[in-house]
């Protein structure tokens, strides 16, 4: 049971840690860490039910029949580039929230707009 | 060059982008953007007009057929929304040059207009394709655009309102990853009307159970549906004039139309609301955002961020439409929908106004505002007159049948929500009818003139517009009679 539904349990594991980082924590960076991890939970997922027992690479070779599925390998280079675009965003508007605020710490943040107010 | 309409309706702005980048003479990039908007949207009223007249078309990426190759499908439902994106960009383009130079400056005006045209692009793209996994990008290429724009706004706070948006629109873009890759594992398809048929014989599996569980969050993350709306009062709050009443208008609209369109056309009807009891859940949240959005809205002092939650409670109704999953709601919220798009478009138009001439738009600073720029306030006033739903403006009309379709349905006390709902909203257009015309000008202010005529003529074609279509409801009704049609009558 466990073994069978191995990557899954990796999959579920590393979805809840970065979910959970992106949630408690007040770093702004530790939060695009979470974000990240988040995100290649979802990158084993699909790679995970592409894998067919037995399947080969997809490559037509001799002697082979059963290869694994190609799609999701597929899908999933487009949602790493994806994946990528948003940190480095994400990385740039923090860089620009450091030099506004000078600092990169949540709550910081908000005590300096409470007092602008 | 008709055949390939679907396709240069996303291409022409994905195309016009980099050019946008690369004239960087004055303020150039600004004509690349607004030619590419006018055309499309001259391609997506052609096309609607081609839906109406042969039904919807199917447009083969590269020539592979479906469901290999990625297919664009146009018919009603996301033709209408196409015509909603492109013509409310189309209004708000002449309105950007004057907005945008005085709010972001015109030495790098052309990151402006890259990214406004990006975020365009993919809004077109993720009406048009018919693949789930298309769809997912364009909303990516959608938001990323979306964050950096909001990001450009002159408050510093307009970077953390970015960088909210960014960490809760990327959970919500995974989330919809997550629901797609669910479906695929399931029915091994990712065309949407491929999907269809095979989920209908696969019925309610713990899998595709758990993908609609995914798909909804997620979308409804994108569409702000409450308690999900978090992101939403600062990002338009905080995002320059332009970017404000054009996301306010269009993004979460296009994410009511995915959620349609995953709930009504992939998902059937029977699945989505007898087998999970998502029509109790949804007119719950709903009810909640139209009271509790109202309530949260009477007490801002920055209207923008007052049209922002009003916006929540607005998004409620077009919800509540949904929940009612009958052929009237859905016409309702379509109707909503379109009407709020151009309702709240020309307000925050109208607020850019203000901004403009004042530099802000805190109620404490508009006192007598109504006497110093006049045209401006009487549009503001009388977009405020349609979110209330006042008869003879477009509010009216979406209320009416949303109202109609609860009776119908034999929800009444629903419908007695909304005209209780309708009454905060009463509560805080009146706090700006008293600031405006009430209070006296102080005495301190400095003279102001009206807006110049490029700011104030888009802000009263929308405005116009939200009493046109409240009195001649043709072109709206007819086409959310067909989409509702359309969509309701996947599933029997």
């Amino acid at each position: 049971m466990f073994l069978e539904y191995f990557n899954y349990w990796i999959v579920v594991f590393l979805m809840m840690a970065g979910f959970y980082i992106v949630i408690a924590h007040d770093n702004l960076i530790k939060k695009i860490v979470g974000l990240n991890i988040f995100q290649a939970s979802v990158f084993v997922l699909y790679i995970s039910f592409g894998k067919i027992t037995g399947g080969t690479a997809p490559i037509i070779a001799e002697g082979f029949s059963v290869y694994s599925n190609p799609l999701p390998h597929v899908l999933i280079l487009t949602a790493i580039v994806v994946g990528v675009a948003t940190t480095a965003l994400g990385l740039a508007l923090v860089v620009r929230i450091n030099e506004a605020y000078g600092t990169i710490e949540d709550d910081e943040i908000h005590k300096a707009d409470e007092e602008e107010d | 060059m008709v055949a390939h309409f679907p396709a240069l309706l996303v291409i022409i702005p994905l195309i016009g982008a980099p050019i946008c980048m690369l004239v960087r003479v004055r303020d150039w990039s600004w004509a690349v953007a607004t030619i590419c908007t006018w055309a499309s949207f001259a391609i997506s009223w052609l096309l609607l007009q081609q839906v109406i007249s042969d039904g919807s078309i199917s447009y083969q990426m590269g020539g592979w057929a479906p469901p290999i190759g990625i297919e664009y499908r146009i018919d009603m439902a996301n033709a209408f929304v196409m015509l909603i994106v492109t013509g409310i960009g189309s209004v708000i383009m002449p309105y950007a040059r004057e907005s945008v130079r005085a709010e972001y400056g015109v030495r790098r005006v052309y990151f402006f207009y890259t990214s406004y045209l990006l975020c365009f692009c993919g809004l077109l793209g993720v009406a048009a394709t018919g693949d789930a996994f298309n769809l997912f990008v364009f909303l990516e290429i959608n938001s990323l655009a979306t964050y950096v724009l909001v990001g450009m706004g002159k408050d510093r706070r307009a970077l953390t309102a970015a960088y909210q948006y960014l960490v809760l629109g990327t959970i919500g873009a995974t989330f919809i990853v997550i629901g797609i890759g669910l479906l695929y594992a399931e029915t091994g398809t990712l065309n949407m009307y491929d999907l269809a048929d095979r989920i209908e014989k696969v019925g309610a599996s713990r899998t595709i159970g758990a993908a609609f569980a995914f798909l909804v969050v997620g979308i409804s993350l994108k569409l702000a549906l409450f308690p999900l709306h978090l992101w939403l009062p600062n990002a338009y709050t905080y995002a320059p004039s332009m970017v404000s009443a054009f996301l306010a208008a269009t993004a979460t609209k296009v994410a009511v139309y995915v959620l349609l369109r995953f709930l009504f056309s992939v998902f059937n009807i029977e699945l989505t609301f007898d087998v999970l009891p998502l029509d109790y859940i949804f007119a719950a949240l709903a009810v909640i955002a139209m009271f509790a959005a109202s309530t949260v809205a009477i007490f801002q002092e920055n209207l923008k961020r007052m049209l922002a939650y009003s916006s929540v409670a607005q998004i409620g109704y077009i919800v509540l439409g949904i929940s009612l999953h009958n052929a009237a709601g859905v016409t309702a919220s379509v109707l909503h929908l379109f009407n709020h798009a151009i309702i709240k478009g020309g307000m925050f138009l109208a607020l850019g106004c203000i901004v403009y001439r004042l530099g802000t738009v805190n109620i404490h600073h508009l006192q007598g505002i109504g006497r110093r720029m006049p045209l401006t306030t009487a549009a503001l006033v009388t977009g405020g007159l349609g979110l209330i739903g006042v008869p003879l403006t477009a509010g009216f009309v979406s209320k009416w049948y949303l109202v109609i379709a609860a009776i119908e349905k034999g929800w009444w006390p629903l419908g007695l929500l909304v005209l209780l709902s309708s009454l905060l909203a009463v509560v805080y257009v009146w706090r700006i009818v008293e600031v405006a015309y009430m209070k006296p000008v102080p005495e301190n202010a400095e003279q102001v003139e009206e807006a110049p005529s490029s700011l104030l003529f888009p802000t009263f074609i929308l405005i116009g517009a939200s009493i046109y279509f409240g009195i001649d409801t043709d072109l709206p009704l007819d086409a959310a009679i067909e989409t509702a049609k359309q969509l309701t009558g996947n599933g029997e």
